[in-house]
């Protein structure tokens, strides 16, 4: 055995046999902190949960379902919000879902993950996900009424007044369809990569295209996913009140939505209107608390259904 | 072999499989066009602030960062009131209602969601797992406009009483609601970090007389702190551009003031309180937009930093197994 | 060994092995394993893929219990005393029994700190000592020479050769007595394999080793038992040059000539 140099201390450690070691602790402490933040999340959750379900059960009824409001949004339903949310997530899914896919397919199918242009759509991808909801709602008002609008208007409408360039469900639908994009995308993605390579390879080994690939193997495989994905962005696109306040949405309005260009009411912007510009906050509360139960339940069945699809869909995987 | 002859496969059309590809292809660059058209046309409308000299006599890009002499005879100031006789539009309010907010969401989201994100993925038997995982997903599912509402009609009150606070509506009040928000987004990307670090450095630490709590804090922890630093980073963001949280909840004060305890206004509220009364093309609604440019860009940043440092971490922990 | 082994010539068993059955879940993977464990030797493990080897080595020293939903029964005893039931914390019993595994698994930290981590986690916090024990090990690794310079870069930018010998020298720093090594050369090249062999014939003089391999010539180069092993049945066990020249079985004797893999 070679001795050691060591000229700044004379160590004590003998350079065989075995060395000196303490008793080590259990760790019950940092098992038990670590606890407690999980027990603090849930806690919350189930206040605010419990409250909102105490604070809004009683005021949930067929009427309140079916009835538009009354008397200053004090009495009556929330029917045109309901129809309003409705209509604008069905217009969104059907402008995000194409996309969305295709997207998807194109990452996966058409480039190696290596490649340039996926780094940057990727990136792109992560950067929309992250941008706050506001802007999305600047962007609706700069873009989409005021340039797609605002054009459509002068080249077909002579300017005569606002047609188009002006707040309107379909805009307030595709400022949400490009939020929730990132949404779809990633579901689909994730459903691709379950679909085995041997799959794919036999239709092309029977001399299926890639198109006839696509259409006939890799979407009628991913279903499940793009399903999972259209969900989570309905249940999204339902809770974003700040991208449609200048987009489309309304206070209150007499009518329904009957055309792309009308506005709406919705659920989460009526929770805000009702929370902060109400007369007299004691006298909508039970409507207020009646409005954020039906959305929160609406959100809660569809994120449930979804997280059922992709848990059933990763078992199915696993046992692949 | 007479019968096989007569089997003919129909020709593909060249076209459809052409135009099918193409079609595939722009679609997939919706969301880079997303991106760059967001950029664009927030911008633009933010531009008169440099370039237009009428606009710049109300809001120029010095009156949103110095102080400013609005009366004669009174000492300059930081203000932002778009709307009073003389407009004025410091930042340095809104920036620091923003920061402040965001500061006290992450003392609040930062040790729950880390926690729970090291319990989940370190302490917890599978059939817990297979429960806080949902739990915290609910937790992300739930609108903003509901948390928001929660605060204002419910933790306002609760606070106020058990703290003796004067101002109902102020920034602590906000900020936690803010912390539910950023908690699933500190979670999910810390736990994840913690479930890739390979179980082969697991293994190495065991087998070296660690105890459990001691290959989680001291092998699985270290490496994966890049991932959970870009998750409170991430939170971070998520933080400053949330909207309907602190309109709701904040009091919306444009006030310079540190105390958690008092009202505080960001820049994403401003943005949702003022753009709907704004007259368009006004000095007013070039500042707003200009608002929506910071924060696009701050959270921009943030998101490609993250992103980055994820994706190398990944490559790191993979690159082992 | 010690002069008064030498002197009376019995052989001291280091760890001794009765009666070991393991299941992971319902299905039973070890079936009555019993082994003596000569001390200052290397005693080879070799069998064909999932016979039970690698598992029958983490028993030695507890690992396996890391895996959730197994079980075992039998007796583990290191130097007489029970491994399972006299030790009521494993970490102990894993600080005495030292483990190589397949793959070299480096921390991402530095070199220094790799070495210094076992010490670290056994409450050793004196910067002298560590740094001494630090030097010592990769010198027992024949790794200093290579290292000394660089102990601060991250051990991944060492070779795979070299990432191995780290992870001996991790293990050989919190001074263990037996050192169990799980194919610790499979995924090298030949002439880092050759030093990996060098240096177990270097430890076998101050430590007792296991090594589970499926490459049968490096068994007989570097042991001096051998145990076949196959579907979880221990088929034979001996000194290496007679398993390999005359094995008792014809199972073994199927193995050894390569007439399954």
């Amino acid at each position: 055995m070679k001795t050691v140099q060591n000229n700044n201390t004379v160590s004590a450690v003998s350079l065989s046999g075995p060395l000196e070691f303490k008793p080590k602790t259990s760790g019950t402490i940092p098992r038990g902190l670590t606890f407690l933040a999980v027990a603090i999340i849930v806690t919350m959750l189930l206040i605010i949960l419990g409250n909102i379900f105490l604070g809004g059960i009683g005021t949930i009824n067929w009427e309140f379902l079916t009835h538009p409001p009354e008397n200053g949004m004090e009495a009556g339903g929330i029917f045109p919000a309901i129809f309003g949310t409705v209509a604008l997530v069905i217009l969104m899914v059907i402008a995000v879902v194409p996309f969305g896919v295709l997207t998807a397919i194109y990452l996966h199918e058409f480039t190696r993950p290596s490649s340039k242009i996926t780094r940057i759509i990727r990136v792109a991808i992560n950067n929309l996900a992250g941008v706050p909801s506001i802007v999305f709602g600047l962007f609706g008002l700069g873009f989409f009424i005021g340039f797609v609008g605002g054009g459509l208007d002068s080249i077909f409408y002579d300017n005569e007044g606002p047609v188009w360039g002006q707040p309107a469900i379909i805009w307030a639908s595709l400022t949400l369809a490009l939020l929730t994009l990132p949404v779809v995308i990633i579901s689909t993605e994730e459903a691709l990569r379950t679909i085995p390579r041997e799959l794919k390879e036999a239709s092309y080994a029977l001399g299926g295209t890639r198109l006839q690939t696509i259409g006939r193997v890799i979407i009628p495989q991913a279903l499940p996913g793009i399903l999972t994905g259209a969900i989570l962005a309905v249940s999204r696109g339902a809770g974003e009140v700040a991208p449609i306040m200048f987009t489309g949405a309304a206070y209150y309005l007499p009518y329904l939505p009957g055309k792309l260009n009308d506005q709406f009411m919705e659920l989460g912007y009526h929770i805000y209107v009702m929370a902060t510009q109400s007369p007299d906050v004691e006298a909508t509360k039970p409507i207020l608390y009646g409005t954020v139960l039906v959305l929160l339940v609406l959100t809660f069945i569809l994120n449930f259904v979804a997280i059922y699809i992709r848990s059933s869909m990763r078992k199915k995987r696993a046992t692949v | 072999m007479q019968d096989m002859e007569k089997f003919q496969l129909k020709p593909k059309s060249r076209f459809r499989e052409y135009l099918g590809e193409k079609i595939i292809m722009v679609s997939a660059f919706t969301a880079l066009i997303g991106v760059l058209l967001i950029f664009v046309f927030i911008f633009k409308e933010a531009v008169p602030i440099f370039t237009d000299p009428e606009i710049q006599e109300e809001a120029s890009l010095d009156k949103m960062v110095f102080k400013q002499q609005y009366y004669e005879g009174r000492d300059p100031k930081f203000s932002w009131q778009p709307n009073s006789e003389v407009p004025k539009y410091s930042l340095f309010p809104l920036f620091i209602g923003t920061i402040k907010a965001a500061m006290v969401a992450m003392l609040f989201a930062v040790p729950l969601g880390i926690g729970a994100a090291i319990y989940s993925s370190e302490f917890a038997s599978r059939r817990v797992r297979e429960i806080i995982k949902p739990v915290i997903e609910l937790l992300a599912a739930i609108p903003s406009v509901v948390l928001g509402f929660f605060a204002l009609i419910i933790l306002a009150t609760f606070l106020q009483n058990v703290l003796g606070l004067t101002f109902r509506l102020n920034t602590l009040n906000a900020g936690i609601a803010l912390g539910l928000a950023a908690i699933p987004i500190i979670f999910t990307v810390a736990e994840d970090a913690m479930t890739s670090v390979p179980q082969s450095l697991r293994e190495a630490s065991t087998a070296l007389g660690a105890n459990a709590w001691q290959v989680s804090f001291m092998t699985v922890f270290p490496a994966a702190l890049p991932g959970i630093s870009a998750g409170v980073v991430l939170g971070f963001g998520r933080a400053v551009g949330e909207t309907m949280i602190v309109l709701m909840a904040s009091g919306n004060a444009a006030i310079i003031s540190t105390s958690i305890f008092d009202s505080g206004r960001t820049f994403s509220a401003t943005i949702a309180a003022e753009l709907g009364e704004v007259v368009f093309g006004s000095a007013h609604y070039s500042v707003l937009f200009f608002l929506g440019t910071l924060l696009f860009v701050f959270t921009f940043a943030i998101n490609l930093g993250g992103d980055m440092v994820l994706v190398r971490l990944k490559q790191k922990l993979q690159g082992k197994t | 060994m010690t002069a008064s082994e030498k002197r009376n010539g019995t052989p001291v068993y280091k760890l001794v092995v009765r009666d070991i059955d393991f299941y992971y879940g319902a299905n039973k993977v070890l079936h009555g394993i019993s082994m003596d464990i000569e001390k200052n030797r290397v005693t080879a493990l070799i069998g064909p893929s999932g016979c039970g080897k690698s598992t029958f080595l983490r028993t030695l020293n507890r690992m396996n219990e890391i895996i959730p939903d197994t079980r075992m029964t039998g007796v583990v005893t290191l130097d007489g005393k029970d491994i399972y039931r006299d030790f009521n914390d494993p970490s102990t019993i894993r600080t005495r029994i030292g483990m190589v595994f397949q793959k070299s698994n480096p921390f991402p930290k530095s070199i220094f700190d790799n070495i210094a981590y076992g010490l670290k986690v056994n409450g050793i916090k004196d910067k002298a000592i560590i740094r001494t024990v630090v030097e010592d090990s990769l010198k027992r690794a024949f790794l200093w020479d290579e290292v000394k310079d660089i102990l601060d870069h991250n051990a991944y930018m060492l070779s795979g050769g070299q990432q191995q010998r780290l992870c001996i020298a991790r293990a050989l720093a919190i001074r263990p007595e037996v050192i169990l090594m799980d194919e610790p050369a499979s995924a090298l090249d030949p002439l880092s394999t050759s030093k990996i062999e060098d240096l177990i014939g270097e430890l076998k003089k101050n430590y007792t080793i296991v090594i589970v391999t499926h490459n049968m010539q490096q068994a007989a180069r570097i042991s001096d038992y051998t145990a076949f092993f196959y579907e979880g049945v221990m088929v034979e066990f001996g000194p290496t040059k007679e398993l390999f020249t005359k094995p008792d079985r014809k199972k073994t004797e199927d193995y050894i000539t390569g007439r399954f893999g």
